[in-house]
């Protein structure tokens, strides 16, 4: 094809800047007709919700998971479920649930039936273990240490009882992240990279592709120091000073923090985005080392796992597991998962001498 | 048909177990399409190496600056040529959703459409910022796909130092919690700032979004710069029925343990239906013939517990609005920061109440573009120059429900003291 011919500039169309679309065509219509009128909701079982509006209109939403990075088949097939149940509307939660909204209790058996057979999971309501909010990983990340999708599917295999089931003590968010910028956020629980080696530099690449100033701004602790490396520009990392939190890589490439050893995974505890009892908190780290171990990271699993059993065994009903830490203490959550507390776990970064403990309150 | 399948033998792993199998889409996709027979391939490579082999470069639309995620292969032969030529640029389009993330199928079957004919066949819903992430396409097609997109109505996101995608909960669409109308809030305030999402140009990222109440479904205290919080200012509602029908169910001893001790400020209390006192900021009601619940509603923090324990027989209240919060962010650079009230109490009732807001992002954003850092968020720079400065600079006044506690030290000059009481003196007087 003659490109000169395609690129001609009569050919260019200008965008429509028409922002974020207005949602009340997609809304279902009894969403529709009862906007910001609904009197509460149950759950008459997992995976549903009852909601009853002020005019006394009643709709069943019906929440499956979905493996969130989806084929156009996958969709369609969700599309023909749509259009055979819920008047061809659905809506995704922001954990990549999907939900059908249908407004005859008799629809919802039926729902439930087909898209279980058709492979997707009903539950993730309540006080279930949702699905997990993920990343980009080796599938489209320019930065990543581990995958994203794979990750959360194995664990996703492993938790799949749970998110059937409404048998947790509170609703278990979790989010898993292939890098520190951590883009999964904050959750009860979150699987993050931590690197244990200060980035390789590869000068050869430095004087070509970064802007060393910016470079070394990036860096949390000043670690990097501009240097001539075999007579050309290039960088030097204070290996000392260097936590290898990996922040220098995004804007500089040769800065090769990813690998495979010492490229780690880390399991962080006690994020609460609610404003639900305590304030909201940010989550903590109470394992790291874990082996970046693909297809299926049967390591991180295991203390995923075990963490959870645990909180579901020890915590009382509504306790997050930010709660649930709060009563018993964090000594108290060592013992009883099992898991070392080492002097990494102590901070010291910013502001870490409010995480002290200044008191003698100690549990025994 | 495509060619023929490269050997996976660890993605295939990620086939089996229940849950619904990313692998499965993306091999039911390489069936037809050359291109996702290599993105397998170089998917495979990444699981054995445990590497990855993207990089970033420059791809965009006609018109924009920003929205598209260029990816371009790392993985060469010895000689420079892809290891995996079909897949080596797979660039990713992101698209902004409708509030609430509501579809009907005639969109989802259009997007399937324009995407198995221009792109890979994939498309995340939804990616972390919201989103709609159709991921996989030559440079070639980025164009032809977004027109056909935008031509639906939808129109592409930020991406780099711009405006970023916002989100809102599904609230008042079908939640009993919604304290505004989110989708409302969400559309004027992102829609004022095309230009800044569109044409990347401030120091660094900015972010929004939109909950309907303090559950922040959307997590916006910890990931946005402004966050708008759903909540009320009068007294929790209540309905006897539901009351009724709730401790019926679930009884003194779930009341107690689950409610009452659980309140964060012990605003809420049982007592015997004599003893409960009826008053201005009181919510009574009663849970059966002989106890009900007395709120004090003015040292409820409206954390949402008891109202979402005893959804229906308590209520947010009438007089609601939301609570605004400037600055939270995720770890880079500085550690992870929360947002910080600067509005406890807005209404956005009335479309003039929702301008108020947006003319509030609109000084927000051309003081962050012109007073930030490179690279420096929201959260950051308020941190480096001090939320007294920030809400001077705002014209906001200052309000003790900004803090957790006043200073905890002596190092503050205070010879403006008596000009700072004087002031708040003849606002009081003035009012
Ligand atoms: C360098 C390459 C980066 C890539 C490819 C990348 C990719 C992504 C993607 C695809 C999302 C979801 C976006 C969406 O929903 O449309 C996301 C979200 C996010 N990213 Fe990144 N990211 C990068 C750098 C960063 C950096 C440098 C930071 C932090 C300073 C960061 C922080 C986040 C956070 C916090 C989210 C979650 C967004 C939210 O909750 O609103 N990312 N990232
Ligand atoms: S967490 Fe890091 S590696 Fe993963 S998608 Fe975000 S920026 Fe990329
Ligand atoms: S890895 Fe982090 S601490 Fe180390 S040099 Fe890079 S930016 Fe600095
Ligand atoms: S944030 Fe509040 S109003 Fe919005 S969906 Fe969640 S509970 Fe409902
Ligand atoms: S909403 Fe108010 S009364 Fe209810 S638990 Fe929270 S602080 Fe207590």
């Amino acid at each position: 094809m003659n490109q000169a011919v395609q690129a001609a500039p009569a050919a260019k169309r200008k965008p429509k800047e028409t922002g974020v679309p207005d949602n009340t065509k997609y809304l279902h219509p009894t969403l529709l007709k009862n906007y910001g009128n609904w009197r509460y909701h149950d759950r008459p079982r997992p995976g549903v919700l009852h909601h009853v509006a002020h005019s006394g209109d009643e709709v069943w939403s019906v929440r499956a998971g979905t493996q969130r990075q989806m084929d156009v088949h996958t969709i369609r097939k969700l599309c023909d479920i749509a259009d055979n149940f819920a008047e061809g509307r659905v809506r995704f939660t922001i954990r990549s649930n999907i939900e059908y909204i249908v407004t005859d209790e008799k629809k919802v058996a039926p729902l439930i039936a087909e898209l279980e057979k058709s492979g997707f999971p009903v539950g993730g309501t309540g006080n279930s273990i949702t699905m997990i909010a993920h990343t980009q990983g080796w599938l489209h990340c320019d930065i990543p240490g581990t995958d994203a999708s794979g990750v959360v599917k194995a664990l996703m295999d492993e938790l799949y009882d749970e998110f059937r089931r409404e048998e947790m003590p509170n609703r278990v968010h979790l989010s898993t992240s292939c890098c520190e910028i951590n883009c999964g956020g904050q959750a009860d629980l979150a699987v993050i990279v931590q690197h244990t080696k200060p980035p390789v530099i590869n000068h050869d690449m430095v004087a070509n592709v970064c802007e060393r100033p910016t470079v070394v701004a990036r860096c949390p602790v000043a670690a990097i120091r501009p240097a001539m490396v075999n007579g050309k520009p290039s960088l030097e990392i204070d290996e000392t000073k260097c936590m290898c939190c990996g922040a220098c890589y995004p804007p500089c490439p040769p800065m090769q923090i990813n690998d495979p050893e010492f490229s780690k995974l880390a399991i962080w505890v006690g994020g609460k985005n609610s404003n639900a009892r305590g304030k909201p908190t940010f989550m903590k780290m109470v394992a790291a080392g874990l082996p970046n171990n693909p297809p299926r990271w049967p390591e991180v699993g295991a203390v995923v796992k075990n963490i959870l059993t645990v909180y579901k065994e020890d915590a009382r009903p509504w306790e997050r597991l930010a709660d649930w830490i709060d009563r018993i203490g964090w000594p108290r959550f060592f013992e009883k998962t099992g898991l070392p507390f080492t002097k990494y776990l102590i901070d010291d970064w910013r502001g870490s001498r409010y995480n002290l403990n200044a008191s003698a309150h100690i549990r025994f | 048909m495509a060619k023929k399948m490269h050997d996976t033998p660890n993605l295939d792993q990620l086939e089996s177990g229940p849950w619904p199998s990313f692998v499965t889409g993306l091999k039911h996709l390489a069936e037809d399409k050359d291109y996702m027979v290599d993105l397998l391939g170089q998917l495979e490579e990444s699981y054995k190496t445990k590497k990855g082999y993207w990089k970033g470069g420059t791809v965009g639309v006609f018109g924009y600056g920003g929205g598209v995620i260029p990816r371009f292969t790392e993985l060469k032969n010895e000689d420079g040529t892809p290891k995996f030529p079909d897949a080596a640029e797979f660039h990713t389009l992101r698209i902004m959703p409708p509030p609430g993330m509501h579809y009907d199928t005639d969109t989802l079957r259009k997007f399937c459409d324009i995407w198995e004919e221009h792109g890979s066949g994939l498309i995340a819903f939804h990616g972390q910022s919201g989103d709609i992430m159709f991921q996989g396409a030559t440079t070639e097609n980025v164009q032809k796909s977004f027109d056909e997109i935008n031509e639906m109505g939808f129109d592409l996101g930020g991406a780099g130092p711009a405006v970023r995608t916002s989100m809102s909960c599904v609230g008042a669409a079908r939640c009993e919690q919604s304290c505004y109308n989110e989708a409302q809030a969400h559309r004027a305030v992102l829609n004022t700032f095309l230009d800044d999402i569109h044409r990347p140009s401030l120091p660094y990222k900015l972010k929004f979004k939109f909950s309907g109440c303090p559950n922040d479904c959307m997590n916006a205290i910890q990931r946005s710069d402004i966050a708008v919080i759903g909540t009320w200012r009068d007294n929790i509602r209540t309905d006897e029925e539901l009351a009724k029908k709730w401790f019926a169910k679930h009884g003194m001893d779930e009341l107690v343990n689950d409610v009452v001790a659980r309140c964060p400020t012990k605003a809420f209390q049982v007592k015997e239906l004599s003893k409960i006192k009826a008053g201005e900021h009181t919510s009574t009601v009663a849970v059966n013939d002989t106890h009900g619940i007395e709120i004090s509603n003015q040292d409820c923090v409206r954390c949402m517990h008891c109202v979402n324990v005893m959804t229906g027989a308590l209520a947010p209240g009438k007089d609601k609005g939301a609570t605004v919060l400037v600055g939270g962010k995720s770890h880079l650079k500085i550690g992870g920061l929360m947002g910080t009230v600067v509005f406890p109490f807005i209404k956005l009732d009335t479309e003039e109440e929702v301008a108020n807001l947006v003319d509030f992002s609109e000084r927000h954003i051309d003081f962050f573009a012109e007073n930030a850092l490179e690279h420096e968020r929201s959260g950051e720079m308020i941190e480096r120059i001090g939320l007294s400065n920030y809400l001077d600079a705002m014209e906001i006044e200052v309000d003790p429900a900004m803090v957790n506690s006043p200073r905890m030290n002596p190092y503050v000059r205070t010879d403006g003291w008596e000009d700072e009481v004087a002031k708040i003196n003849a606002k009081k007087q003035a009012a």
